[in-house]
């Protein structure tokens, strides 16, 4: 691994893909507000929820708030390289263009997680952090080094989880090439990631800590967030963000062996 | 134009649309699963006694949101998205040629979608059953009837509403970011998160005027049996759509003027 051919390639990657983006500027305006709206809409949810309830699984308002703005930036960083990333690898399975990336001297999981870029998820990501730091205030939470750095480690952990999920998922389509829906599953499953996790039932609660671990992603650092977090429960993420960051590496070099390429 | 709805060229067209749909059974079962959000709806609802205030006990509310996923189900529309890739790829120039509206095609390719998507949705409904017993209920035959009628309404709408939408293509070429816009309100207000009866009353003020909560909450409720003002909703449904269709032609008519058969 060359990390300074990387680095270069990546910035080239940057430059390309901002330039082709902007030729949309009335699109990205859209998309602006589009995830200013959509943040208004799950506050909107939330205190309707909290019209009828002091607390919903044993969460405040002013501490679901913390959640929301997690998954704000999660979000927005989703938007930002995952989705449009990809989702295009269906595409290359479908066209067959997949020969040409596999070929470039790169390596292809590289080429395939950040070719492009789009630039509106960053307002997502600004309004998550802005959101944060108005947490912060409403919940009196003093931040200091040690806090930072935990809270930074398990968004960390989160972002590398998600990353995998989305790339396990496309990385079926070397089987079944037509699922070009299966990310809007995972999507909609995501959706519940909005929510304290304690306010499922037993029986979700289990399935979404141990099939798709969406607990972690956003639960757990909010937790840390508002400092009621066990210790356990972040190692725990961080191993977990291990070893979905390993296998998903396997698995897309093991997929690869199936790669059959298509029309050649 | 109305009469070539019940040309035989119109049914031509959904069976061909119906067996090209058949071909594309896992996709359409995977669209299928990723609207179970209804359900995680419900399970936080229940689960924290929020519809206590509501007056809705845990049945009825079961049954709402079960319908709710049957109403998204069955108006699911994604025309901007079809025609937005067909005009950018210069697919839309032979359609034009034909002596049918090119809109008769992606309706077609709708209703052969819904067709298509019913068993999934029954599975579905089976397995929520499975997990809820004591909701199963038979809506007699004539709400059944009613219900079907609204949801195609409702499915009307949504399909006028893209429609316009996806013309803007003429102009902008990527209108489906305009469309993810829209999609934003339809999703926090049309009740599927949450029934619109709990919604606070300042927005209840206005929400009715809207076509919002004729999307989904007026036809579930309908379905479920829930309290709801039958005549006022289908009437408002009703003008919505004579509201919608003339503004369809006029921008139709607009951007063929306009269309320029970008890529070919």
């Amino acid at each position: 691994m060359n990390l300074y051919k990387y680095s270069k390639v990546y910035t080239k990657f940057l430059y390309t893909s901002l330039a082709s983006e902007l030729e949309y500027k009335v699109n990205i305006l859209i998309d602006l507000l589009t995830a200013i709206l959509s943040l208004i809409g799950s506050i909107f949810l939330l205190t309707i929820f909290f019209q009828n309830n002091a607390t919903i699984g044993g969460w405040e308002f002013q501490q679901a708030l913390i959640i929301q703005g997690i998954y704000t930036i999660l979000n927005g960083i989703t938007n930002t390289w995952f989705n449009p990333n990809l989702t295009e690898i269906v595409k290359h399975v479908r066209e067959g263009t997949l020969d040409f990336v596999l070929l470039k001297p790169i390596d292809s999981q590289f080429f395939i997680s950040l070719k492009k870029m789009t630039p509106s998820g960053f307002l997502e990501i600004m309004l998550g952090i802005c959101l944060l730091l108005y947490c912060t205030k409403i919940n009196q939470i003093n931040l200091n080094f040690n806090f930072l750095t935990l809270c930074l480690i398990t968004i960390i952990c989160s972002i590398c989880i998600l990353y995998s999920l989305w790339f396990f998922i496309s990385t079926t389509t070397i089987w079944f090439v037509k699922t070009w829906n299966a990310t809007e599953v995972l999507r909609s499953f995501l959706y519940i990631g909005r929510f304290p996790l304690n306010s499922f039932s037993f029986s979700l609660r289990i399935f979404f800590s141990v099939f798709i671990p969406i607990a972690f992603i956003t639960t757990v650092p909010s937790e840390v967030f508002l400092g009621i977090s066990q210790i356990w429960k972040i190692l725990l993420e961080v191993i977990v963000a291990l070893v979905f960051l390993f296998t998903s590496r396997k698995f897309w070099l093991f997929a690869l062996r199936y790669y059959s390429s298509a029309s050649s | 134009m109305i009469s070539n709805l019940i040309s035989p060229k119109f049914f031509t067209l959904l069976k061909v649309q119906y067996s090209n749909m058949l071909e594309y059974r896992v996709e359409i079962a995977l669209w299928a699963i990723s609207g179970i959000i209804p359900f995680f709806m419900l399970n936080i609802w229940t689960n924290n006694d929020l519809n206590e205030s509501l007056n809705i006990s845990d049945i009825m509310l079961s049954r709402y949101f079960l319908c709710a996923f049957f109403v998204r189900q069955f108006s699911v529309v994604w025309v901007v998205f079809s025609f937005e890739e067909d005009s950018l790829m210069g697919k839309v120039s032979p359609y034009l040629i034909q002596p049918l509206n090119p809109f008769f095609r992606y309706f077609a390719q709708h209703l052969a979608e819904q067709i298509t998507r019913f068993p999934f949705a029954l599975i579905i409904a089976f397995f929520f059953f499975l997990v809820n017993p004591e909701s199963i209920w038979i809506p007699n035959f004539g709400i059944l009837f009613l219900g079907t009628i609204s949801t195609f309404l409702s499915f009307l709408i949504q399909f006028l509403i893209q429609s316009i939408v996806a013309c803007l293509c003429f102009w902008t070429e990527k209108a489906s970011s305009i469309e993810r816009l829209l999609f934003i309100p339809t999703l926090f207000l049309s009740g599927l998160l949450a029934p619109v009866v709990s919604f606070p009353e300042n927005v209840k003020s206005w929400i009715y005027l809207t076509p919002f909560p004729y999307l989904i909450d007026f036809p579930a409720n309908l379905l479920s049996g829930n309290a709801t003002n039958i005549s006022i909703g289908f009437s408002m449904q009703i003008l919505w759509i004579i509201l919608l269709f003339p503004v369809f032609k006029k921008i139709w008519s607009e951007g063929t003027k306009k269309y320029t058969a970008m890529g070919s």
